[in-house]
């Protein structure tokens, strides 16, 4: 009679052993690399974004002022806005990171 | 005169205020209350020099005369920072990795701490930043004058001041505060905390003011949002009308500005503190511009609507209320521009007289006294003043170009020229942080190539034609050169100036800079410096607490361990200091020691590298200690991993030589083995030949005598008995010489043995050998294999018979005991055999004689293996008349005795 005590499933490893790192470590780092990825594309989006008035046509046909004024900063805006979500989610993955990294070194 | 004395007043109120900020910004530092002053925040807002007088009243200004184009100076800072992570995160980390001091400082580090390169760019930024600075002066003279002439009736152009005054005071006062709160430290590297505080207040200041004249305009004036975008569309601005390559090119170009300006560098780079003020700033910053940018257009609008034709488009920012009558608003927006003036004044200041003190000033006055500057205080106190007259010399030198130029229109026009001047630095500061491959030479190249271009196609033509170019030159080009004209380089005419300038400039620059670079080589601490700053993510930051001085020999010590080893260095460093009479274990880091551990250091890295590491330990700033312990963990590594292949290689050798040994035993164990083969086949060979012959005799021959049958038949019968006695004794050997045979032990006496040999040796030999014997000393008895050492005897025995070549042949047999042994001589009355031949006989297939063949030569060795067998010995016994030979074994007795 060895099952309750002895080899039983029961015995495994307890969830906060360091020696196997929980699963969902490889999906949170992923993650971060990616929204580190997103931080590289945004200003790539900006540019693309600023460079739309290079199309517009010159002369009679140009378009008005307040709505290029509109467009321009909508996209600033925008621009702004990403940047700080991603400026949190960067901070998060960070901290994250750290933590991780302070587990590692201490089992 | 009242709003002028009460703008006085407030003027000197503010200015009396950011002096007590700034104060007690440091204090609280001093006293470690830092969390505040590092917040985000004050970074973000600190950035925020970026837009000077030039934005707070030259914004308006550009958009009513050239519409949206404006906004593309803004776009590109925007953009840089929304990109964070690419360039400025890298930038950053370097600059904190280094203890960069300025951007001149990162460039120089970068190319191997070149002189050279920090003097060009330092000359660079003070060329591009001196008209930028006396454009400030302007527009703060320019906004005083807006208020003096409200006193006496609004004249809304006014006339630039002939006496410069008002220009002259604000560069003493800058001087001033910027000499009090921006030296005060040495370390330049260290956070000016007052500086700070103080430009981020007015940054805030700025954006108020701009934003309330924004606010009043769109909702005082116009009368809401919707009616002001309605007025926008029916003025003069109307339609968008911006010009293309313009638009792209201020982009870029102010995008390259923003990393250049050596002042944007000191607030980004050098007052930087850790990444979280950075990630804040990539947003916020981007933030700050478009509020900054927002009003601009409502603004130029309603001036142009308000204020009759021919008001200066410059100063509607300060106009429009005055013309409204809100003389507080007017006051504040006084305030805003005032701010954005000053805190580029004394940033760029500050910038500025870091790099011309550090890279320009200090090594003349260290070469004037003869390097004599191994006593730490009076370096300070050189540095300090150096910084001192610096920041009020370059301060003066923008007063001195305001005075010089009249504050004309030139002006205006400077602000994107002085983009594009520091621009060049550019491909050498992307370059160098991202490609290990660019050199020193590669910077050189194209700093000089670019600056030479920016000067000769914008600078120069800006002044206008009468200063350097003469008009003459700017139409035709020199001397008439068409390609060469200054604004049509290689004959392309008819491109706006400022993208001409910025296209040649910025191309010529990089191409020299990446072709010079692949086709030049970098010296040592070149190589070290591009691989710290390429790779400066894979090095750990680590504290930067080392600070000169008594660290030094410490740093020394520690970097000796990591190249000669830990008990070496300490011996070393004990010896010297018994040397200099000091007590403890760390000498004082003297001249003659130094000389002593760079050799020292010399023998394990070279002597170039040795000499780099310990000047940058001593004497050096900008190459960290902690990398000179990477190269030197570098190097033990190396050392460490060459001893280890040392020792291989010594053991591969050991094994070769082993290898080699048993290669050659094997081929003569092969040659051997070759030369037996054949010995064989001949020995077989010869019987069968005979065999063969006679036999086809017998067949072919039809009739033959009988008595001829019997003579082949019999030679036939002879040689195959030969053949079957050679193989015998080739199996009887095999089997001695494997071990396989089974000993049959018995006793007996020797003579019994000796009696059955000569019976045996005897039947075809009788009578022709005389063998004598006593057979009173044979009785001695024996155990061993008694069939066996018959053979032996019977072998000597025949070999006597066959190889006595004496006329009446005798062989004389006698037994002795010697000892333990029982000795069988056996001497012959021959000629014995030749001295070279006795090492050879007992050899397989060796036989003295070639005719006298009689075996095939295997008795004598069969003989040996059987010796062997039977635990005696057999051997040549030399110095009797024939041959003779000696059989010695056990004596039965004594073995039972035992």
């Amino acid at each position: 009679m060895s099952g309750p005590d002895g080899t039983g499933p029961g015995r495994g490893t307890p969830p906060g052993d360091p020696a196997t790192p929980p699963i969902f470590l490889e999906r949170r780092s992923y993650r971060r690399r990616r929204v580190r990825d997103a931080a590289r594309l945004l200003p790539v989006l900006g540019l693309l974004g600023w460079t739309v008035p290079l199309l517009w046509p010159l002369g009679a046909a140009a378009p008005q002022v307040s709505s290029a004024l509109v467009y321009l900063f909508v996209v600033w805006a925008v621009l702004v806005a990403a940047g700080a979500a991603l400026s949190v989610l960067l901070a998060r993955g960070e901290v994250e990171e750290d933590r991780d990294r302070a587990a590692r070194r201490a089992p | 005169m009242t709003t002028l004395n009460a703008l006085i007043a407030v003027c000197l109120v503010y200015v009396l205020f950011l002096f007590a900020i700034a104060f007690v910004a440091e204090r609280r530092a001093r006293l470690g209350h830092v969390r505040w002053l590092r917040s985000p925040v004050v970074y973000t807002l600190s950035l925020s020099i970026y837009c000077t007088a030039w934005t707070f009243y030259g914004a308006v200004g550009s958009a009513a005369r050239s519409g949206l184009e404006y906004l593309a100076i803004y776009l590109g800072p925007s953009i840089v920072m929304i990109g964070w992570w690419w360039v400025v995160r890298k930038l950053v980390r370097i600059g904190r990795a280094q203890r960069v001091t300025s951007i001149a400082d990162l460039v120089s580090a970068r190319y191997g701490k070149s002189n050279l390169i920090a003097i060009g760019v330092t000359v660079l930024a003070v060329v591009g930043t001196t008209p930028y600075i006396a454009l400030q002066l302007q527009s703060v003279t320019l906004s005083f004058e807006v208020f003096a002439s409200a006193d006496g009736g609004i004249e809304l152009n006014p006339a630039v001041n002939p006496d410069n005054t008002t220009a002259f005071w604000v560069a003493v006062g800058l001087s001033l505060f910027t000499v009090v709160f921006g030296t005060r430290n040495l370390d330049a590297n260290e956070r000016h905390h007052g500086v700070v505080m103080a430009i981020a207040v007015e940054a805030v200041v700025k954006l108020v003011a701009l934003l309330s004249v924004g606010i009043f305009v769109v909702w005082g004036i116009s009368g809401g949002l919707g009616e002001t975008l309605a007025r926008i569309d029916a003025s003069g601005l109307g339609q968008w009308q911006v010009d293309r390559g313009r638009w792209a090119g201020i982009v870029i170009l102010s995008a390259a500005a923003f990393l250049c300006l050596p002042r944007i560098f000191q607030v980004l780079v050098v007052e930087a503190g850790d990444e979280s003020q950075l990630r804040t700033a990539s947003w916020a910053f981007p933030g700050y511009l478009m509020l900054m940018s927002l009003f601009v257009v409502p603004i130029a609008v309603v001036g142009l609507d308000l204020l009759p034709e021919g008001a200066n488009p410059d100063l509607f920012v300060l106009t429009v209320p005055l013309s409204e009558g809100q003389n507080g608003l007017a006051a504040l927006s006084f305030l805003g521009g005032f701010s954005s003036a000053t805190s580029m004044v004394i940033v760029a200041a500050i910038a500025l007289s870091t790099m011309v003190s550090n890279h320009i000033v200090m090594p003349i006055w260290l070469r004037l006294t003869g390097g004599g500057a191994s006593v730490s205080g009076d370096v300070r106190h050189v540095v300090l003043t150096a910084r001192r007259a610096s920041i009020a010399g370059v301060v003066m030198l923008g007063y001195l170009y305001y005075s010089l130029s009249g504050g004309g229109s030139a002006l205006s026009a400077i602000g994107l020229v002085s983009f594009a001047g520091v621009a060049q630095v550019l491909p050498a500061l992307l370059g160098g942080i991202f490609w290990r491959g660019a050199t020193r030479s590669g910077a050189v190249a194209g700093l000089s190539l670019g600056f030479s271009v920016w000067l000769y196609t914008l600078f120069l033509p800006s002044i206008g034609g009468g200063g350097v170019l003469s008009d003459a030159v700017l139409a035709a080009g020199p001397g008439g050169i068409a390609w060469l004209r200054p604004q049509a380089l290689f004959g392309i005419a008819g491109m706006d100036p400022l993208l001409h300038a910025l296209f040649w400039s910025l191309a010529l620059n990089a191409t020299a800079f990446l072709v010079v670079s692949l086709s030049s080589f970098p010296g040592p601490i070149e190589r070290l410096q591009g691989a710290q700053f390429v790779n400066v993510f894979q090095h750990a930051p680590g504290p930067r607490s080392w600070a000169g001085g008594a660290a030094q020999v410490e740093d020394l010590m520690i970097m000796a361990q990591r190249l000669l080893g830990a008990p070496e260095s300490q011996a070393l460093f004990r010896r010297e200091a018994r040397r200099q009479g000091l007590r403890g274990d760390l000498p004082e880091p003297t001249p003659t020691f130094l000389e002593a551990l760079e050799r020292e250091l010399a023998g394990s890295v070279g002597a170039a590298t040795a000499h780099a590491m310990v000047g940058q330990i001593v004497g050096g700033m900008s190459v960290s200690v902690e990398d000179l312990m990477a190269v030197a963990d570098e190097s033990a590594q190396l050392m460490e991993y060459s001893a280890r292949l040392e020792t291989q290689s010594a053991e591969l050798s050991r094994t070769a030589r082993q290898l080699r040994e048993a290669n050659r035993k094997l081929t003569r164990l092969s040659v051997q083995k070759d030369a037996f083969l054949s010995q064989i086949s001949h020995e077989l060979r010869t019987p069968m030949t005979s065999i063969r012959a006679f036999s086809e005799i017998m067949r072919d021959a039809g009739t033959l005598a009988p008595e001829e049958q019997v003579r082949f038949a019999s030679i036939i019968h002879d040689e195959a008995v030969r053949l079957t006695r050679l193989l015998d004794d080739l199996l009887d050997l095999s089997v001695l010489e494997n071990g396989q045979v089974s000993l049959n032990r018995r006793p007996g006496s020797v003579g019994e043995v000796l009696d059955r040999a000569v019976a045996a040796a005897g039947a075809g030999t009788a009578g022709r050998l005389d063998i004598v014997r006593d057979p009173t000393r044979e009785e001695v008895v024996v155990d061993t294999d008694l069939d066996r050492l018959s053979q032996v005897f019977i072998n000597l025995i025949s070999n006597a018979a066959k190889y006595c070549d004496a006329a009446e042949p005798r062989l004389e047999i006698s037994v002795s005991v010697d000892g333990a042994q029982v000795v069988v001589d056996f001497v012959d009355n021959g000629s014995g055999i030749a001295p070279e031949a006795r090492d050879t006989i007992f050899e397989k297939f060796s036989r003295v004689a070639e005719h006298k063949a009689g075996g095939a030569g295997l008795g004598l060795a069969i003989c040996r293996q059987i010796m062997t067998r039977l635990g005696g010995s057999i051997g040549y016994l030399p110095g009797r008349r024939g041959a003779a030979f000696r059989v010695e074994l056990a004596h039965a007795a004594r073995l039972a005795a035992q």
